[in-house]
């Protein structure tokens, strides 16, 4: 656990020393160059920013209301059965098809659970591993206008459930 | 799609809350949820910047070109129609690094030069050939060395290790990347059979 630790400890700094150094090295204005990206960091959460606030709104209505509960109460016997957090249920039906509500409700569940409780570590590998399948292939296939994507959706779909368990298990094990 | 979804959020919560006699907690909520959303996105906007501003550092030394040597024997096994040291090759294998390194704004541009070039020797115009389809599911699969938004998230969380996911996503990101390339390789072989 320890080595898990320092390897995942380690692997920031070291990527930001690596990145900085050869800058250095290749004579870069690497202060410069570092504000040039900074500042298109700026624009992208001010992007982002209005759809958060739709999303936590409705998020959080759906919480306070009470139908959650209702649905993962239908849902539980099945996933009690497969040893599936039923508190992830959305996260995991909903993280293919929107990437900014998906944020939304990872974040939802770091909240309320603890980010550093297993749930709150559970959302964070799937957030980390898994991509918004139907958003990246829609923008691949429609910028050269393929029609035809043959086998592509449900290979994906097959990693993202992957993905999902191997989060679920690798967070249960570490814990 | 979330012209779709978010509607139906809304109704159907707001209707559950006047059926379930939640209405005090969902109007309190309301105003909750919109300045959380203030909160997290000051707190995430240092962290975004900060990355930003590395990634494109790295971006402007020959870090990436370094990393794109050790990708050869990958793309060569995962791409095996694409010609050796073609510019489709480097325009792959630049999309994959800064996918890895989690630059997802200059992987999207990079990977769509990619997919043009692909598409160039492409005879049926309308459909995916078999390196562009395996070109697209790696770009779902979302393999990254550093989790950067995540991480920023759960820093303005308050989390007493924020990197601490790193090495599950790893071992997660690794299996579901598996997984599509295989049943993508399946696919393949599958479609072949059905031509001869």
């Amino acid at each position: 656990m320890e080595m898990i630790n320092f390897i995942s400890n380690l692997a920031m700094p070291f990527i930001i020393l690596l990145i900085v150094a050869y800058g250095l090295i290749e004579k870069k204005k690497v202060f410069d160059v570092f504000l040039d990206g900074a500042k298109e960091g700026l624009s992208i959460v001010l992007s982002i920013f209005p759809t958060l606030v739709g999303l936590f709104v409705a998020i959080g209505a759906l919480r306070s209301s009470g139908i959650i509960d209702l649905i993962v109460n239908f849902l539980s016997p099945v996933l009690e059965i497969i040893k599936f957090p039923s508190e992830i249920m959305p996260l995991a039906l909903l993280r293919p098809i929107s990437g900014s509500s998906s944020i939304a409700i990872a974040t939802d569940i770091m909240k309320n659970y603890g980010v550093d409780s297993n749930l709150g570590m559970i959302a964070s590998t799937i957030m980390g591993s898994t991509e918004t399948t139907l958003y990246t292939i829609a923008v691949y296939t429609s910028c050269v206008k393929i029609k035809k994507t043959r086998f592509v959706l449900v290979a994906s779909l097959i990693a993202d459930f992957v993905g999902i368990l191997v989060s679920v298990v690798v967070c249960r094990f570490l814990s | 799609m979330l012209n779709i979804v978010w509607p139906i959020f809304i109704i159907i919560s707001f209707s559950y809350a006047i059926f379930s006699g939640n209405l005090e907690k969902l109007n309190s909520s309301i105003f909750e949820s919109a300045s959380d959303a203030v909160s997290l996105s000051i707190n995430l906007l240092g962290t975004m910047c900060l990355w930003n501003g590395i990634m494109q550092v790295a971006s402007k030394t020959k870090v990436i070109d370094v990393l794109t040597k050790f990708l050869k024997p990958v793309i060569h096994f995962l791409f095996p129609k694409i010609r050796r040291n073609s510019p489709v090759e480097k325009e792959i294998s630049m999309n994959m690094v800064a996918n890895i390194l989690g630059l997802g704004n200059a992987a999207t541009p990079l990977g769509l030069k990619a997919m043009k070039s692909m598409q160039e020797g492409n005879p049926k115009k309308d459909t995916l050939t078999d390196s562009m389809a395996m070109f697209v599911i790696l770009n779902t699969a979302s393999i990254q060395i550093i989790p950067t938004t995540v991480i920023a998230i759960r820093n303005s969380l308050g989390s007493e290790n924020p990197t601490a996911i790193v090495f599950p996503v790893w071992i997660a990101t690794i299996c579901a990347a598996i997984a599509g390339i295989t049943a993508t390789k399946i696919f393949i072989r599958a479609s072949e059979k059905r031509k001869h």
